[in-house]
């Protein structure tokens, strides 16, 4: 067996004093796509924020392709060809949608195959858009924008939080279709979902968290098939009140 | 009755007086956007660059045009430097603390380099003559002009013009403005945002060496230009909007006009025209005339 491209190893995470992560701990290998699932509040983002050093984990280990990242900056860590798209996008708002993208290209300053023409041909709405400010997007053509921008930086794993959170369902499908092509494309994409349907649709694997530590972990396709098991593990995924 | 040319006159003066605040406030302007400090110790380099003129005219003690504009560049280069230096080295730590932290610092640098401009140039006021080949005056509208006014009247809009260009037209501008929006997204995306915040403080420090160098043929050089200017480009940055490049710019025109008409109208209340005018405008635009409200 081969290492995996992002192994997570037992990481615990406190914003200040308030403890947010128990013992994660997950493999992404290359090429897959992995799930994290969960309700709202059971560390996904923060799961990926200490993957990116953004909120650093204060014990356990990051390993990215053999190498120990745990306390590297985020600028670093994306350097070093981790993509994040975080939940709240995040655009630059007072900038065109063509600059967000040049700030992305020229952030990371990966070479690779990504240009924007080519994330106007994944996602050719962007391309009519490309001299309005990030501000006056809709959310479904922000949340374009902010892969896109990722895109930009040639990231070898994109960690995508909630891409489909409050978007209307004909965006959903729209962009369920898009990320897919960029998983068929070879992408490795570490997905942070709170419903099934963009998750199953496009996981290998899933990570169910419940309170900052992961209760779950199997092929999406044991989720697809077994609907006891799917109830069970949602109801485990609920809030408990 | 007041005569054209006399009205004229006050209007150049209060331009020239313009473009020197602009050039302090814009550097002001451009910190306090993309960092979100509050650098009170902006007139302390526009200080040192006055002393570091005069020190560099006075070595060299030519009588050519050419030694001045050398002065120039080289104290506002060195007061760039000097800027990157505390940035790096005294301020980043503070970048994770409260503001208050940063503002205490900034004060405390104000106190520490007045201090030092004081052991190494004395009290007395230092002077620096005008180049030769700016030393002329002409004559326009009835009004007498110095030629080395309308270098700098001409100089303002250039170095906005520059500013402006380089925050919309090229990829280090680009990376600025989205810094100034976003940090934590922009080192997220690669960027190291550490060395472009270290790059943006020299540049605003260039700027604020750069007018107290070009300064010394028109005022003298003394200790007490720091706080002075500081609280005048504060004034400016106010009515124009924190952390605007426009609003800086058209925030010192109004203030120059102000000052030089206020002397007529109040001889003894020039100053308090002046921040009458800031009241006024921040009862009507509490975010000043280009500025944004804050969102968060």
């Amino acid at each position: 067996m081969t290492a995996p491209l992002l192994d997570v190893r037992d990481i615990h995470t406190a914003y200040g004093r308030s403890r947010a992560l128990f013992g994660v701990s997950l493999a992404v290998p290359k090429g897959a796509c992995v799930c994290l699932l969960g309700r709202n509040g059971v560390g996904k983002t923060t799961t990926m924020r200490s993957i990116m050093g953004l909120t650093p984990a204060s014990s356990g280990q990051i390993i990215w392709k053999g190498q120990d990242i745990t306390h590297r900056r985020p600028f670093e860590i994306a350097r070093a060809g981790i993509g994040f798209v975080p939940e709240d996008r995040r655009i630059f708002a007072d900038l065109s949608v063509l600059e967000n993208l040049e700030v992305g290209g020229r952030a990371a300053a990966r070479p690779g195959p990504w240009s924007v023409e080519a994330v106007f041909d994944l996602f050719p709405k962007l391309r009519e858009l490309s001299g309005r400010r990030g501000g006056y997007l809709s959310g479904g053509e922000q949340q374009m924008l902010t892969i896109g921008r990722t895109l930009m930086g040639n990231p070898e794993l994109l960690l995508l939080d909630e891409p489909s959170e409050g978007l209307a369902p004909l965006v959903v499908e729209a962009l369920l279709e898009q990320v897919g092509r960029l998983k068929s494309q070879g992408l490795t994409i570490l997905l942070a979902e709170q419903g099934l349907h963009f998750s199953l649709a496009l996981a290998d694997h899933v990570y169910v968290l419940q309170k900052g530590a992961v209760r779950y972990s199997g092929p999406s396709s044991a989720l697809r098939d077994d609907p006891k098991l799917r109830d069970d593990l949602l109801a485990l995924a609920a809030p408990v009140d | 009755m007041l005569e054209p040319s006399f009205l004229f006159g006050q209007f150049v003066g209060g331009l020239s007086i313009a473009m020197f605040l602009f050039l302090i406030a814009s550097g002001l302007a451009l910190i306090f956007g993309v960092l979100r400090i509050l650098n009170f110790a902006h007139g302390s380099f526009y200080m040192i660059g006055a002393y570091l003129a005069w020190q560099i005219v006075h070595i060299l003690d030519a009588k050519t045009g050419g030694a001045f504009w050398l002065a120039v560049f080289g104290a506002a280069t060195a007061v760039a430097i000097l800027g990157a230096l505390i940035e790096r080295f005294l301020l980043r730590p503070l970048y994770g603390r409260e503001e208050l932290y940063q503002l205490l610092f900034t004060y405390a640098l104000v106190l520490v380099l007045a201090d030092a401009a004081k052991i190494i140039w004395g009290t007395q006021q230092l002077s620096v003559s005008r180049p030769p080949s700016l030393a002329g005056a002409s004559t326009i509208f009835g009004a007498v002009v110095p030629h080395y006014n309308l270098v700098i009247m001409a100089l303002g809009p250039m170095v906005a013009a520059l500013v402006w260009f380089i925050l919309h037209r090229t990829h280090i501008g680009r990376m600025v403005r989205a810094a100034a929006l976003d940090r934590e997204m922009l080192g997220a995306l690669g960027a190291d945002v550490g060395r472009l915040y270290t790059l943006m403080f020299a540049f605003g420090s260039f700027l604020a060496g750069l007018a107290g160098a070009l300064v010394t043929p028109i005022k003298t050089v003394n200790p007490g230009m720091d706080v002075e200017i500081i609280v005048e480009a504060f004034i400016v940055i106010v009515i124009g909007g924190l952390g605007s490049l426009w609003g800086a710019f058209f925030g010192a025109l109004i203030y120059g006009q102000f000052l030089s008409f206020g002397i007529l109208i109040f001889p003894r209340f020039s100053i308090f025209s002046v921040f009458a005018l800031m009241a006024i405008i921040l009862v009507i635009r509490p975010w000043g005339l280009f500025g944004k409200p804050l969102s968060r």
